[in-house]
C-alpha cells in the first residue's frame, strides 16, 4: 500500500519544485539561526539570495560527523531550545557521541516516514509489530515505535536483548513483523530453531537496517522464516530510521525526497557522480526545523537510480550499500569491504552467516584471517572433508576479493552475537 | 550391526578437550573408548559413549558441534596377525579412520569405512565378531 500517494508518487518536475521551494526557506532560515552556518557560508562568499533552487545545492558547504561533534551538544540546532521536545544521540563508538533533536513537527515528518516504510512493506492498523531496536537515545527503537503508531499497528515495544522474551512474546502474541537489526534476526532465528518453535510463529514481515546487509543475507531471512525482509535506512543525524526503504520488489531503497534531498558524490573529488554511479552519500535535510543539515556526507557508498519504480513510487532509489566510507580496508593494496565476505560465504551456503575478519600485519605482510563457524550441518568426523570445506572457502573468498585468506574453522557461536550493530572486523595492524 | 560413535569438534584453545569430558561427567555418560585426531587449528574426537543420543544432546546444548556416526567395532583375538587378517578382508572398502575399543578380555578396533554394509558382510563371512550397540556402550561396566 501507498500511504502517502501524493508525495511518492509526484512527478519528478513537481518534485524539483517541492525540493526547490524548501531548500529556498531553508537556506534563508539556517543563515540566521546558525553561527555555524552563517560564518561558513560568509568565508565561502555565500549569501542566502544565491540559493535559487536545487540546481544551487552544490553552492552550499559539506557537514561532516566532525561538524556535529565540535558543536557539540546543541550548537547546530536552529530552533530554541524551548521548541525542542526530544534529543538523540549516537552511540559515540569512534569519539565524543552526537547529538541531535527533534521540533514536534519533526517528530511529526518522522512518523509519516516510517510509516510509509510499513504501509510499502504491506503492514497496516491489523498488524502486530515486535520493535526489537534498542530503545532509548539510539533512534532505532523510539523511531520505529512511532511510526507504527502512526500507522495504527498495535506495537510491541520488546527493545534489544533477552532473545528468549522475545521469542516467548513473539509466539503468544501472535506478532506479525519484526523490526531490529538483521543480525540480531539471525539470532533470533537461530534461538527459534533451537527451540523447534519456528513453525508457530506468524511473523511475515521483517524491517530490518541500522547495519548494512547483503542480498544473500535478505534471503537467507526470508527463506527460514517463510516472510519479507526489508531494508530499513536512516541515520540520526538526518532524522533516523525512515529516510529510506525498499519495496516488494527489492530494486534499491526509496528516498523520502521531500524531506530530504540525496547526492552520490566522488569519494575523491566529492564532484557530484553520474546516475548510476557509485560514491558517498549526501543529504540535505528541507523540513528538519531543530537540526537542519546542509549536504551532510554520511559515509556510505551507493548509487542513485532517479527512474520510476514497477510499484508506482517516483522517489529515487539507492542501491543496497556497498559499505562504507570508513569500513573499507586496505589490505595489500586491495580495497576489501565485510559485505564482500559475507556474499561470498551466504552464495557457498555451507558455514553460518557469522564471520569475523581478522587483519594483522606480520614482517611488514598484510594478513586475512576470516573465522567461519562449523555448524552442525556441515560439521564431520572426517578431518579430509573438514580440510575440503575449509579449502573451498578460502578458495571462494580469494576469488571474491582477489587476495589470498586464511579461513579458520571455529566452534559455533564462537564468534559474538550483537544484538545491536555486529561487529565483523578486528584490525591488529599497527602502523608505524 | 553397526555402533553410533559421537563426533565433537573442538577448537584449540585451552580447556576446550576439558569443557567436553566435564559436560559428559556431569550427564552421567560414560565413555568407553576415544581417538582424538589433530590438526594445527583444531581437533576431533571420536568417542564411543555409554549413551550416544543423550551425549549428542548435551554438547549441543554446550555449544558444541557434535553428531552421531554409524561406526563397526569388532572384536578381535589378542594374537600375533589378527589387525592384518581385519584389514585383508576390508581390502576392497575405503577406510576412513580407526582406533582400538578398550575391552577387558580380547582387543577391538573402531573402523569407519566408506560402505558400512559391504565392510560388515565380509567380516561376518570371514568369521570376524562384530560388538553389538549393548556391549560397546556398557563395556567395562561392572
Amino acid at each position: 500500500m501507498i500511504w502517502n500517494e501524493a508525495k511518492e508518487c509526484m512527478s519528478r518536475d513537481e518534485m524539483q519544485n517541492l525540493q526547490s521551494k524548501r531548500l529556498v526557506k531553508m537556506v534563508d532560515r539556517v543563515y540566521h539561526n546558525v553561527e555555524f552556518y552563517r560564518k561558513k557560508m560568509q568565508t565561502m562568499g555565500l549569501e542566502p539570495g544565491d540559493i535559487r533552487g536545487i540546481e544551487d545545492l552544490t553552492k552550499l558547504p559539506f557537514t561532516t560527523k566532525t561538524d556535529l561533534r565540535d558543536n557539540y551538544p546543541f550548537g547546530l540546532f536552529a530552533i530554541p531550545q524551548s521548541e525542542i521536545v526530544r534529543v538523540h544521540a549516537s552511540s559515540g563508538t569512534t569519539g565524543k557521541a552526537t547529538v541531535v533533536g527533534y521540533s514536534r513537527r519533526d517528530i511529526e515528518n518522522w512518523q509519516e516516514c516510517v510509516a510509509r516504510v510499513l504501509a510499502m512493506v504491506g503492514l497496516g492498523k491489523e498488524d502486530k509489530i515486535q520493535v526489537s531496536y534498542g530503545y532509548g537515545l539510539f533512534t532505532g527503537g523510539l523511531g520505529l515505535h512511532y511510526g507504527a503508531e502512526n500507522l495504527g499497528a498495535t506495537v510491541i515495544p520488546m527493545s534489544s536483548g533477552n532473545t528468549k522474551k522475545q521469542i516467548t512474546m513473539m509466539e503468544d502474541f501472535g506478532c506479525t513483523a519484526i523490526a531490529c537489526t538483521p543480525s540480531y534476526l539471525l539470532h533470533i532465528i537461530e534461538t527459534l530453531e533451537e527451540e523447534g518453535v519456528i513453525d508457530r510463529i506468524q511473523l511475515k514481515a521483517a524491517i530490518c537496517g541500522a547495519e548494512p546487509w547483503t542480498e544473500n543475507m535478505r534471503k537467507e531471512i526470508e527463506s527460514r522464516l517463510h516472510i519479507n525482509a526489508h531494508d530499513i535506512y536512516g541515520l540520526s543525524e538526518i532524522m533516523g530510521p525512515g529516510v529510506a526503504a525498499d519495496c516488494e520488489y527489492h530494486t534499491g531503497l526509496h528516498v523520502y525526497e521531500d524531506h530530504f534531498i540525496p547526492e552520490i558524490l566522488h569519494p575523491d573529488t566529492l564532484e557530484p557522480c553520474k546516475s548510476g554511479e557509485i560514491g558517498e552519500l549526501a543529504f540535505t535535510t528541507i523540513t528538519k526545523e531543530a537540526l537542519p543539515l546542509f549536504r551532510y556526507r554520511t559515509k556510505d557508498l551507493t548509487s542513485i537510480n532517479y527512474e520510476k519504480c514497477e510499484c508506482g513510487r517516483t522517489l529515487a532509489r539507492i542501491s543496497r550499500f556497498k559499505g562504507r566510507t570508513d569500513d573499507m580496508l586496505i589490505i595489500r593494496g586491495v580495497n576489501v569491504f565485510p559485505s564482500q565476505v559475507e556474499t561470498a560465504l551466504l552464495e557457498l551456503g555451507e558455514t553460518s552467516p557469522h564471520y569475523l575478519m581478522f587483519v594483522d600485519r606480520v614482517n611488514h605482510q598484510d594478513t586475512l584471517e576470516v573465522w567461519v563457524e562449523v555448524e552442525e550441518r556441515f560439521f564431520s568426523d572426517e578431518i579430509r572433508k573438514l580440510e575440503y570445506l575449509t579449502g573451498k572457502i578460502a578458495h571462494v573468498l580469494q576469488q571474491a576479493l582477489g587476495l589470498s585468506v586464511k579461513v579458520k574453522l571455529v566452534e559455533p557461536k564462537t564468534i559474538e552475537r550483537s544484538e545491536g550493530k555486529a561487529k565483523r572486523v578486528i584490525d591488529k595492524r599497527k602502523l608505524v | 550391526m553397526a555402533i553410533k560413535q559421537l563426533s565433537v569438534f573442538i577448537e584449540n584453545r585451552t580447556g576446550r578437550l576439558e569443557k567436553v569430558t566435564e559436560t559428559l561427567k556431569e550427564n552421567g555418560i560414560n565413555i568407553t573408548s576415544m581417538s582424538l585426531a589433530d590438526t594445527s587449528e583444531y581437533g576431533l574426537l571420536r568417542m564411543i559413549v555409554s549413551n550416544p543420543n543423550e551425549g549428542k544432546r548435551v554438547l549441543k546444548e554446550a555449544g558444541f558441534s557434535a553428531m552421531l556416526t554409524d561406526v563397526l567395532a569388532v572384536k578381535l583375538p589378542n594374537k600375533i596377525g589378527m589387525l592384518h587378517e581385519l584389514l585383508k578382508v576390508l581390502e576392497d572398502v575405503n577406510i576412513e579412520y580407526m582406533y582400538a575399543l578398550a575391552t577387558n578380555e580380547n582387543a577391538s578396533m573402531v573402523i569407519k569405512i566408506s560402505d558400512i554394509e559391504a565392510g560388515k558382510q565380509s567380516l561376518v563371512k570371514h568369521g570376524f565378531e562384530l560388538v553389538s550397540e549393548e556391549i560397546a556402550y556398557k563395556i567395562n561396566e561392572s
